[in-house]
């Protein structure tokens, strides 16, 4: 039987009185697009940022491909891990940011080749090569040599997943990917999203495009107040919520 | 109610009048009064009591050539250990690690809070504290042959000018957005890593403006070197003039060849800012 890629269990995140995430628990499967919806607050991007350890929990544990994150069990206690082990267990996801956050001194492709060659350590004429097949995936082959401050923000977007899939992750993060971009500029990173999920990829999304979830989400969860309220098939969330704090935020949404 | 006529009667096309100039009365009147103020000044100092030739003859004086070359020597090897110093320092003051943030914040505090000619005597005066220094078992030497007035200079003005440029440093680095260095994260580096690749070379953009400031102001700070015997511009026009009692021309000299060095450096930090303000400004095509 094949395991969660991801699994958390009872993780709490406080932020001195503000309870962030309470005692959540949640399995993501290998293959799986889930996409996280709520309320700003509701605490969907702190788990997100928890998975890949921008954040530090307080209480709980979540597992990546079988391997507990920032701590490991020894003598009856938790030991925090260095900094270089965190840094390793990094690299099994991948990070797309609200605000793209690219590096804005160096090139389209030079954002991309940046982490397979300085933290992988890996030959830069194979790195470059690989680089440039990921941006003609995100449709911007013709764009390598351009600053970020010369695209438009839906570019630079397809230009950060572009960085994170060099990584090769297991694991693709989104946090509020489309967010900070103009209306018109939406589709075009929502498409590069949709023919990642159609790929096969493991995908966690925190999203208010209600639309990309209900087309492309195995399955939708809603976080109200640091909790999960409730999860499912995108169609019965999103179609036909059981809950009434779901049902009170789609009608507010919608 | 009717409907409105595309546009109201009552406002006149202006298209095709011109603006007229205007005269600016008080701009020529100021300018006048400036130029009437400096011809008195340059008056005044022609026929003051300044032997013209010397300053002259001594502008391009063996010794004066000699004190400039090892002013700018001087100048640059100080900046570069400050600026090392410098980094260093502010990421000592950023770590979270309480140590190292005690040790940088202690550092500045020190040499922040002192005069620098007083570092300065203090350095070359060391062999009264310490007859003999060096490595107990492997090396020793007495501190009089070892800190000579070139090292007493360096160590002076390099240590204290790491003190101002940590700040600098430490602000160039705050200015980086703390998104920049998430992503570095989330591609698998570690601080120091995102520091040397993402974060400093971004913040350079904003720490070169006050480096050249720094480093304008370490070209005359070495004059201060004259008093612990380095041979800079200032102490080998000092020493023309104990020989020949032209102070005013001597010091003239040494004021003109200040001067230059400066004007030159200004448009070489403009060519730097360029440098390193790739994606910013290349925003055109």
């Amino acid at each position: 039987m094949t395991k969660p890629l991801v699994a958390i269990r009872s993780v709490s995140k406080n932020f001195g009185e503000f309870q962030a995430l309470k005692s959540v628990s949640l399995d993501v499967w290998p293959g799986e697009v889930m996409c996280l919806i709520g309320a700003s607050g509701s605490g969907k991007t702190t788990l997100l940022r928890c998975i890949n350890q921008l954040a530090t929990i307080d209480a709980g544990g979540i597992w990546l491909d079988g391997e507990l994150l920032g701590v490991r069990e020894q003598g009856g206690k938790l030991r925090r891990l260095s900094e270089g082990e965190i840094a390793r267990q990094r690299l099994k996801t991948g990070m797309v940011f609200q605000r793209f956050n690219l590096f804005p001194h160096k090139t389209a492709l030079e954002n991309i080749t940046e982490g397979p060659t300085q933290v992988q350590g890996r030959k830069a004429d194979e790195v470059r090569a690989e680089a440039i097949e990921l941006l003609r995936r995100v449709g911007l082959a013709a764009k390598a040599d351009w600053y970020p401050a010369q695209l438009s923000g839906g570019q630079q977007q397809r230009v950060a997943i572009a960085r994170a899939l060099a990584m090769k992750p297991m694991l693709m993060l989104f946090d509020e990917p489309t967010s900070a971009l103009d209306p018109e500029l939406v589709g075009e990173v929502l498409a590069v999203m949709k023919q990642l999920a159609k790929s096969g990829m493991t995908m966690m999304v925190v999203t208010h495009e209600l639309g990309f979830a209900r087309e492309v989400a195995d399955r939708v969860v809603y976080m109200d107040q640091g909790a999960i309220v409730e999860q499912g098939r995108a169609s019965d969330v999103l179609g036909a919520p059981r809950e009434a704090r779901t049902r009170a935020f789609l009608s507010a949404v919608i | 109610m009717k409907p409105a006529p595309a546009l109201a009667d009552g406002f006149p096309d202006l298209s095709g009048m011109q603006i007229a100039r205007e005269p600016h009365w008080f701009r020529w009147l100021s300018a006048a009064l400036i130029v009437i103020v400096l011809a008195a000044i340059a008056r005044a100092f022609a026929g003051g009591q300044i032997e013209w030739s010397y300053v002259g003859r001594f502008l391009t004086a063996k010794v004066i050539l000699e004190g400039i070359v090892n002013t700018m020597v001087m100048a640059v090897l100080a900046m570069a250990l400050g600026i090392v110093l410098g980094i260093v320092v502010a990421i000592m003051r950023l770590s979270p690690n309480p140590v190292l943030k005690s040790v940088a914040a202690g550092y500045t505090w020190l040499f922040r809070g002192t005069p620098l000619i007083l570092q300065l005597l203090l350095w070359f005066n060391l062999a009264l504290v310490f007859p003999t220094i060096g490595i107990p078992g492997l090396w020793s030497a007495r501190a009089v042959d070892v800190m000579t007035p070139f090292l007493a200079a360096l160590l002076g003005l390099g240590i204290n000018q790491g003190a101002y440029t940590s700040e600098v440093m430490r602000a160039g680095m705050l200015s980086v957005d703390i998104g920049q260095y998430e992503a570095a994260q989330a591609i698998g580096m570690g601080r120091l890593r995102a520091l040397r690749r993402i974060v400093l070379p971004q913040a350079m953009r904003v720490v070169i403006p006050p480096l050249g400031n720094e480093f304008i102001g370490m070209v005359k700070a070495t004059s201060l070197a004259s008093v612990i015997q380095y041979p800079e511009l200032l102490h080998n026009a000092e020493n023309i003039y104990y020989a020949n009692s032209r102070v005013i021309e001597l010091l003239i000299v040494a004021g003109l060849w200040y001067l230059l060095v400066v004007s030159i450096l200004t448009p070489l930090q403009m060519l730097l800012e360029r440098r390193f303000a790739r994606g910013i400004l290349r925003l055109a095509r």
